[in-house]
């Protein structure tokens, strides 16, 4: 059960950062990101790049985490987002799943249909909790997700930026009126999604191997935590990620493998019909 | 009278010229192979270990004079597209048909191949694909019911295991497994600890190897294929299960050491083709292979490899190009390394189309496989 239970939290950790980032692109500029999985699916990809040219793994994760921030921050805003944008949230959230399927159809072309082995940053052996056996691997990744995510959370609340951020996903009109660069915090989104998602693939991969196709379920399962834990806010997001991440688990030792998939999607629905708002959302109203 | 010689001779000259190229036309081969998805690791394999036994014949000067020539469609390891794939090749009238590699995409396809009367030489190993009477389907590989009561006993008599954990994947080829070997195990007395049933693709394993040490059996059983079997034997690994871990080829092929690193060290299987069989023309097959790929093939870059040589065999013995009496001549055909050095190991073809050959028990150790046993051929 404890086993189940970090396993869990471990894996509900790295949902949690790639739902964090689908919540802040959604606050600063009505963006759903459908590719949000096959963004993290990439990184690796990038890395494993950088290393088959002969890079040390750490500067390859250097490389990797720039080129994401160029790509995946910077070219996704400015290519896709930004021209998108004008016509509406459902042709962006559209071009966004021709976006995914992009990137899964390239890295198959580039790469390989067949998945790779990725090294891990977080060495492998056990440590001893609460006297019994945990692998240092999900220890590991469960403490820098949540290092990732406190760190967030102090930039966006103690920080000018943070609050130009949050003025800007509140109220983008008053937010320019009182002078906070708009443009800029919303690229600033696009950066950290970016990072984030860059973070998640240099924790996930090595336990999901790097493959074309990993991104699908990943991008479903933040979807869905950020849903559940309430799209409009960050630590909905966080609290969704773990959720979920914990739910599946269980669900797969307790209910069944088959329908293990199943149960979060209830979850979903749950949610939906109970407190659309989702769990530590606020209720939004929008004039249509 | 002039213009009579004329047609004469213009008449003799096309027929000469059709014959010619009936002759001297290549043979051609259409291969359906999961190039992409779930089956990648086998497809690829499979269509590099054609394109290389191709290469080689037609450096040698082909079959009966004849260049062999294929065409490689992707099922992206899904039986539906396979189908489809199948009905396309088999309209532009192949020899013969070459693949599948999973066993839910040869079942779904052996039934069009038999019924265009063209033989297909499949890389799948369900056991049930060749006891259904098709006349026209060969395997490449053992079939389950040859290889799965060899791994119980190996595991009733050398791990002397009393109780075993089962962790297989739900497809045709997993359950046909999980099928056959359960039923061995009931006749050694082996109790079955946990029944798990994995999905295809899955990637977390947390939950199924929890269940695992909750059981706590005297070994494990697994039955995956390639990549979720390194994912698994890494979260083994990761929640420190020690005890004996059993399978076939899925579980101890080049692919799964790749990708499972230290993980996979420890794993042990029975493996009907294994590119480090202590066989020399299997040695030389290997070399050959990494040489032109960049990379150490796994079985199905053999199975691949012997298709080829199969039909070679199969036709040089007919004595003529026919895709129709060709099924017939391979049934019952004992193909030896010693006068066609491309089938590796002397291997013969029951009237089901089922393969007999000699097999081998091993161990990853430090990342490599290790030849514990050699089982013999039956017959």
């Amino acid at each position: 059960m404890l086993d189940l239970l970090i396993a869990g939290l471990a894996t509900g950790a790295i949902y949690a950062i790639v739902a964090v980032g689908f919540t802040l692109l959604w606050q600063t500029s009505q963006t759903i990101n459908f590719a949000q999985g096959e963004f993290v699916m990439l990184p690796a990809f990038l890395m494993l790049a950088a290393m088959h040219v002969g890079a040390p793994f750490w500067l390859a994760i250097v490389i990797g985490m720039l080129l994401s921030l160029l790509l995946l921050g910077l070219g996704f805003k400015m290519l896709l987002v930004d021209p998108m944008l004008r016509h509406g949230v459902l042709p962006l959230a559209i071009a966004t799943m021709a976006l995914a399927i992009g990137i899964k159809e390239a890295v198959k072309q580039f790469f390989s249909a067949e998945a790779s082995p990725f090294p891990s940053i977080v060495p492998a052996g056990d440590i001893s909790i609460l006297g019994r056996q945990v692998a240092l691997q999900s220890v590991g990744v469960l403490a820098l997700a949540i290092a990732a995510v406190v760190g967030l959370t102090m930039l966006l609340n103690r920080t000018s930026i943070g609050h130009q951020m949050q003025a800007t996903a509140q109220n983008p009109t008053v937010a320019r009126i009182i002078g906070i660069p708009v443009e800029r915090m919303i690229l600033m989104t696009f950066l950290i999604n970016a990072f984030l998602v860059a973070l998640a693939s240099l924790l996930i991969t090595p336990i999901y191997l790097a493959k074309f196709s990993s991104g699908e379920v990943l991008g479903q399962a933040a979807f869905i935590a950020a849903i559940v834990g309430g799209f409009n806010q960050v630590r909905g997001a966080i609290a969704g990620g773990l959720l979920i991440g914990v739910v599946d688990n269980l669900a797969a030792a307790y209910v069944s493998t088959q329908y293990r998939a199943a149960v979060p999607m209830v979850l979903l629905i749950l949610i939906i019909l109970l407190r659309p708002q989702g769990l530590l959302g606020r209720a939004e109203e929008r004039t249509v | 009278m002039k213009s009579g010689i004329l047609a004469g001779i213009l008449l003799a000259t096309m027929t000469a010229a059709a014959a010619l190229a009936q002759s001297g036309a290549p043979i051609k081969l259409a291969n359906v192979a999961e190039l992409s998805g779930g089956g990648a690791t086998v497809g690829t394999n499979w269509k590099n270990g054609i394109d290389l036994a191709i290469e080689e014949v037609n450096a040698k000067g082909g079959v009966l004079g004849r260049k062999l020539e294929v065409t490689h469609a992707d099922s992206q390891s899904n039986p539906g597209v396979a189908r489809a794939q199948v009905q396309k090749a088999l309209d532009g009238e192949p020899y013969v048909l070459l693949g599948p590699g999973y066993s839910g995409s040869v079942k779904v396809t052996a039934p069009l191949a038999a019924e265009a009367g063209i033989a297909q030489i499949m890389g799948g190993e369900a056991a049930e694909l060749t006891q259904g009477g098709n006349k026209f389907l060969f395997r490449t590989s053992f079939g389950q019911q040859s290889s799965m009561p060899k791994v119980a006993k190996y595991i009733n008599d050398e791990v002397k295991a009393k109780s075993v954990a089962i962790v297989w994947v739900n497809n045709d080829f997993g359950r046909g497994g999980r099928d056959v070997i359960t039923k061995e195990f009931a006749k050694l007395g082996i109790k079955v600890a946990a029944d798990l049933s994995t999905e295809a693709g899955q990637a977390d394993f947390a939950a199924d190897v929890s269940k695992i040490k909750a059981a706590a059996p005297d070994a494990v059983f697994i039955y995956l294929n390639e990549e979720e079997s390194a994912r698994i034997l890494k979260e083994l690994k990761r929640q420190g299960v020690t005890v004996p871990l059993i399978g076939e080829t899925t579980l101890v092929g080049q692919k799964v050491v790749e990708l499972a690193g230290d993980a996979a060290n420890g794993a042990r299987g029975h493996v009907g083709l294994t590119t480090d069989a202590p066989v020399d023309l299997i040695k030389a097959f290997r070399e050959k292979f990494s040489k032109k790929y960049n990379y150490v093939p796994d079985h199905n870059g053999l199975k691949g490899y012997l298709a080829i040589y199969m039909i070679k065999a199969t036709t040089e013995k007919m004595g003529k190009v026919d895709s129709k009496a060709f099924a017939d001549n391979l049934h019952g055909l004992t193909i030896k390394a010693a006068s066609e050095p491309g089938i590796l190991m002397d291997a013969t073809f029951d009237k089901n189309g089922d393969i007999d050959r000699q097999g081998f028990l091993v161990e990853i150790v430090d990342g490599k496989q290790i030849i514990k046993q050699v089982l013999p051929k039956l017959n």
